[in-house]
C-alpha cells in the first residue's frame, strides 16, 4: 500500500483504471481488425484487377 | 462519428461530475463515487442482455441472418459489461465491506450465475457449425437468459438480509438530487458507450462477412 494515500481511495481509483482499459484494450482490437479487413480488401482489390 | 463524439463528451462530463461535483456520502465516503460507474455499468449490461434478447426475438420470427448478428454483438457487450459489474463491485466491497466476495448475497451470486450463463452462450455458439441450426439454438438460448435478468435485478428487493445497499426502492431513488443527477450523466454515458462499440463491432463484422463472400467469388 501505498503511504499517505487512503485505501478507499486506491479502490476508486483502481475500478475507474479498469473500465478505462477495457474500453482501451477493446479500441485497440477493433483498430487491428480494422486493419486486417483493410489488408484483406486491398488483396482482393488486387485480384479483382489481374481478373481485369 | 457522431455518437463517438458524444459518447466521448458524456464520459468527460460523467468523470468530471464524479470527482468535483457530487457529494462525499456521509456513510461510504469516498468508496461511494464506485457507485457513479459500477451501478450504471450494471444496468447497461442488463440492456445489453435484454437488446440480445429482442434481436434474437426477432431472429426467430423472421430468419433475419442480420438479426441474428446482431444479437450476438449485443450478448458479448453484455459480457463485457457484466465482467465490469463484477470487477468494479468486487473493489467496492473491498473497499466498504472489507472482503472481495460474499457468497451470501444473493444479489452479487444472482448476478455471477447470469455473467458465466451469457459466457456459456459462447461455447453453445462456436461448437456448431455456422447457420440456420446455430442461430436459432443462439436465439433460443439468449431468449432463457434474458429470465435471469428480473430476478437478478428484484434479488436485492426481496432478500430480507442484505448488506449490499439498496439504493432504488418503491420510494424513488434514495440519494440527493445532486448525487441522482451525476448517476444519470453516468448512465447516460455507459448506454452511449455501449451504442458505439455495438455499432462499430457490428459493422466490423458485417465488413468480415462482405470480404468472405467477396473472397470466395473471386477464387
Amino acid at each position: 500500500m501505498t503511504q499517505g494515500v487512503p485505501s478507499e481511495w486506491q479502490y476508486v481509483a483502481g475500478a475507474y483504471l479498469v473500465v478505462f482499459v477495457t474500453v482501451l484494450a477493446w479500441v485497440a482490437i477493433i483498430a487491428a481488425k480494422l486493419q486486417r479487413l483493410q489488408r484483406q480488401l486491398a488483396d482482393l482489390v488486387e485480384k479483382a484487377r489481374e481478373r481485369g | 462519428m457522431k455518437l463517438a463524439a458524444l459518447t466521448t463528451a458524456l464520459m468527460g462530463a460523467a468523470i468530471g461530475l464524479i470527482f468535483f461535483f457530487a457529494p462525499t456520502d456521509a456513510d461510504q465516503g469516498f468508496s461511494q463515487r464506485i457507485f457513479y460507474f459500477h451501478v450504471p455499468i450494471a444496468l447497461t449490461s442488463y440492456a445489453c442482455f435484454g437488446w440480445g434478447a429482442w434481436k434474437a426475438l426477432r431472429y426467430l420470427r423472421t430468419r433475419d441472418e442480420r438479426a441474428d448478428l446482431e444479437s450476438y454483438v449485443a450478448i458479448h457487450q453484455g459480457v463485457i459489461f457484466g465482467a465490469l459489474t463484477l470487477i468494479t463491485g468486487s473493489l467496492w466491497a473491498k473497499a466498504s465491506w472489507g472482503v472481495w466476495w460474499t457468497w451470501s448475497e444473493d444479489q452479487l451470486v444472482l448476478f455471477l450465475v447470469l455473467f458465466l450463463f451469457y459466457c456459456a452462450y459462447f461455447m453453445l455458439r462456436f461448437s456448431v457449425e455456422a447457420g440456420v441450426q446455430r442461430a436459432s439454438m443462439s436465439a433460443v438460448y439468449a431468449l432463457f437468459g434474458v429470465v435471469l435478468i428480473p430476478v437478478s435485478f428484484l434479488a436485492i428487493r426481496l432478500s430480507k438480509k442484505f448488506i449490499h445497499p439498496v439504493v432504488f426502492t418503491s420510494h424513488g431513488p434514495q440519494m440527493t438530487h445532486s448525487q441522482f443527477f451525476v448517476f444519470c450523466v453516468s448512465w447516460a454515458a455507459m448506454l452511449a458507450l455501449f451504442a458505439t462499440l455495438y455499432r462499430v463491432e457490428l459493422a466490423g463484422k458485417r465488413i468480415d462477412g462482405h470480404l468472405r463472400e467477396l473472397r470466395e467469388l473471386l477464387s
